[in-house]
């Protein structure tokens, strides 16, 4: 039987980046059950008071969209819609254009992973850079982020040293403090030149036009402190209706997603600088970036937009842990990715086989902050898939077996035949899904209708009122 | 996942959906179910035309196929009487799988009233009948894995209460408890790789513990796993739980070998 891309990748996967992998995802799933259950007693109520707000919110977009774009602007905002990627990374441009800026600072977001932000300012002649020490290192090494929380998950710091040393910022050394001290000092003159600064949105309130940004590092700060012109590019479903709700949002995201009770940073951003203040943008943009989201609130996998980007769905899961993120060939990895990547995609087809690489395990609802039924929305992905005719190598033909299972006479006729395995050299069977089985592992001695024939024979049944037990 | 609220007590007549895996593998598993019910008073129907819970399907991603089964499933199993399942992943497609790929269907209240007569064995005699501790004996250290079937339901919690109950036994935890065992059913065949290496991790993890059984509500898992152990020539005893509370019986004389 062909086998599935993912799980080809896994058979492929270097082993060092699999540990890294393995070993990194157990850590921070065990630090996020440690840091909600430590300060909650029953951490569920949250995650599904915060799904509830999430999803209220998804499907108000009609509502809460005008309602922001009126307080971004009151608060002194220039708004921007963006339909897709392409236009989103152009509106940038040209604001950099009018500005006659060339140089870039931003921090890290996944929105402008999507639209490849960063490739298209260079492309065009403008100085982008990372300040993220994890997407900074992602960009020297011209790789891509293989997590949504931590892009470099599957580097070690040996790994990193040696970008550092080629990128001429210094002598080998592979002492996290000596490579967290040279980034600081090389990205601070890199802040100082910058004229714009980008960041996307953590949250956007409706209610007040009110911005969240969370980071650790701080360089969200940096890329907008000496910087004179500020672009958030944010997806259309960042929004919650009111402030409030950003406590909820709050209490959970950190701790979903690092294990922290919040962020070392947490900014609320509410417009260019004001006059009091002696430093800040003295512009701000916001582009809403639709980029087929609205496909997705339309299909019935519309839950998935109530994402908050914690990265805790693919620390837990069991296949993201040994196939790592790349193996999901898209921005976003793990069963977020599954979920997601294929309804973003330009083609559902290219990517309909990554709602398959999932045991159904439901681990990833388990731990989702806003209580996403990942595994539902998995599912109706796979029969989306069959109904529009989408052949993905893999998985086995179900047609027959249906007709068997709903006729007993087919059914029963099959579990004598069954028996035929037992004395034909395995690896001759000529069943696909049976050879994947036996290349891996043993398979039990065939029973088949033995349960049957002791039902309906053994001497004395306690009362049993099936036909042919009764006769006796 | 799982969150039924039932009409209770349910009656001592029941249907037994015995399973395809232990229909075609593992009888043992379906008589020890029916000994333990009937131990327990139960007056157990097997309904003959009984095939398979249509879950392989609704999982493989075919659900007209899927239904075909199930529509089958819901004639079969027609009456008043609860349905009691010795597996938590067959449970769970009663309960939830078939309503979700029912939604649209105009016979999904057939298939609703079906999954309010369902019960994972364990899940029914503790909650069903009210037996909250286990007779008989059975001298040893088991490991339980939860099957990820379970998650959301109480199934969990009743299995590890009759094995805790039980003269003897000790079960004892083991690292990576909450993490798939890699069965996923067709998922173990579609992502082979992916499947043996989740397996390895969790037989590993179990044979860390020491235990002289490993048990589960679920064959798919263990015989997932057994499958791994006797290919790579480890020892590790599986066993179902409905076997071990038979055996408690057994051992306990209260009911004959």
């Amino acid at each position: 039987m062909s086998v599935q891309p993912i799980d080809r990748y896994v058979e492929r996967i270097a082993p060092d980046v699999q540990t890294a992998v393995m070993e990194n995802s157990i850590t921070a799933t065990q630090k996020r059950h440690d840091a909600l259950f430590g300060d909650y007693e029953d951490p569920d109520k949250i995650r599904r008071i915060a799904g509830a707000i999430k999803q209220h919110t998804v499907e108000h977009l009609d509502r809460y969209l005008p309602q922001a774009e009126e307080k971004l602007k009151a608060n002194g905002v220039k708004v921007h819609w963006a339909s897709d990627g392409e236009e989103a990374n152009r509106i940038v441009f040209e604001i950099m254009r009018s500005k006659k800026a060339t140089k870039v600072v931003k921090s890290k977001s996944m929105v402008s992973e999507e639209t490849e932000l960063g490739h298209y300012l260079e492309e065009r002649g403008m100085e982008c850079v990372e300040t993220d020490l994890g997407e900074y290192i992602v960009q020297i090494d011209n790789d891509h982020p293989s997590h949504i929380v931590k892009p470099i998950i599957h580097k070690n710091r040996q790994d990193v040293a040696r970008s550092f040393e080629r990128e001429g910022l210094g002598e080998y050394n592979d002492d996290p403090e000596v490579i967290t001290h040279r980034a600081r000092k090389h990205l601070r003159g890199k802040y100082m030149e910058a004229d714009v600064g980008i960041t996307g949105a953590n949250f956007v309130s409706a209610e007040s036009g009110r911005m969240l940004l969370i980071t650790n590092e701080g360089n969200s700060r940096f890329c907008l402190a000496p910087t004179k012109v500020h672009i958030a590019m944010v997806g259309i479903e960042k929004l919650v209706p009111k402030d409030r709700d950003l406590s909820v949002m709050l209490n959970l995201l950190a701790r979903s997603a690092t294990g922290q009770r919040l962020t070392v940073y947490t900014e609320f951003i509410s417009g260019p600088k004001s006059a009091a203040q002696p430093d800040g943008p003295e512009e701000m943009h916001l582009i809403f970036l639709d980029n087929r989201r609205t496909q997705v609130l339309e299909s019935d996998c519309r839950e998935i937009l109530r994402c908050i980007r914690c990265g805790a769905c693919m620390n837990v899961c069991p296949v993201y842990r040994q196939a790592s993120g790349f193996a999901y060939r898209s921005v976003y990895p793990g069963p977020l990715g599954a979920v997601l990547s294929p309804l973003l995609a330009s083609k559902f087809a290219d990517y309909a086989d990554l709602p398959k690489a999932s045991s159904l395990c439901g681990a990833c609802n388990e731990v989702c902050p806003v209580d996403i039924p990942i595994p539902d929305l998995l599912l109706r992905l796979r029969d989306k898939a069959k109904v529009e005719g989408i052949k993905s190598p893999g998985t086995p033909p179900m047609g027959m077996w249906a007709t068997m299972a709903s006729k007993p006479v087919l059914w029963k006729t099959a579990l004598s035949a069954g028996k035929m395995m037992d004395f034909f050299p395995k690896s001759m069977i000529p069943v696909p899904a049976f050879q994947a089985w036996y290349k891996k592992k043993d398979l039990p001695e065939w029973h088949g209708k033995r349960f049957r024939s002791w039902m309906a024979n053994r001497p004395n049944p306690k009362k049993n009122d099936q036909p042919e037990a009764s006769e006796k | 996942m799982v969150n039924l609220k039932r009409k209770s007590p349910p009656g001592k007549k029941i249907q037994l959906m015995a399973t395809c895996l232990c229909d075609a593998f593992f009888d043992d598993v379906a008589k020890a179910t029916v000994e333990v019910l009937e131990y327990l008073g139960c007056e157990v129907i097997f309904p003959d035309g009984q095939t398979c819970c249509g879950q392989p399907a609704f999982n493989g991603g075919d659900w007209a196929s899927s239904r075909k089964v199930v529509r089958h499933t819901v004639e079969v199993f027609r009456g008043e009487e609860p349905v009691v399942i010795p597996s938590g992943s067959c449970t769970a497609m009663l309960l939830h799988g078939t309503v979700l790929e029912f939604e649209k269907e105009t016979d999904r209240k057939q298939v609703a009233e079906l999954a309010s007569r369902s019960w994972e064995l364990t899940d029914y005699i503790v909650n069903g009948l009210g037996i909250n501790e286990w007779p008989g004996k059975f001298d040893a250290k088991v490991a339980f894995h939860r099957s990820c079937h379970t998650r959301g339901s109480c199934s969990g919690e009743t299995s590890l209460q009759l094995l805790n109950s039980i003269d003897g036994m000790t079960v004892v935890p083991f690292g990576g408890g909450e993490q798939c065992c890699g069965f996923g059913g067709t998922f173990s065949v579609s992502f082979p790789n992916t499947s043996e290496g989740m397996g390895k991790l969790k037989i590993a993890n179990v044979m860390e513990a020491q235990p002289d059984i490993l048990t589960s509500g679920d064959m798919g898992c263990l015989m997932h796993l057994g499958g791994l152990v006797d290919r790579h020539n480890k020892e590790l005893q599986r066993v179902h739980i409905a076997q071990i509370l038979r055996d408690a019986l057994q051992n306990g004389g209260l009911i004959e070998k």
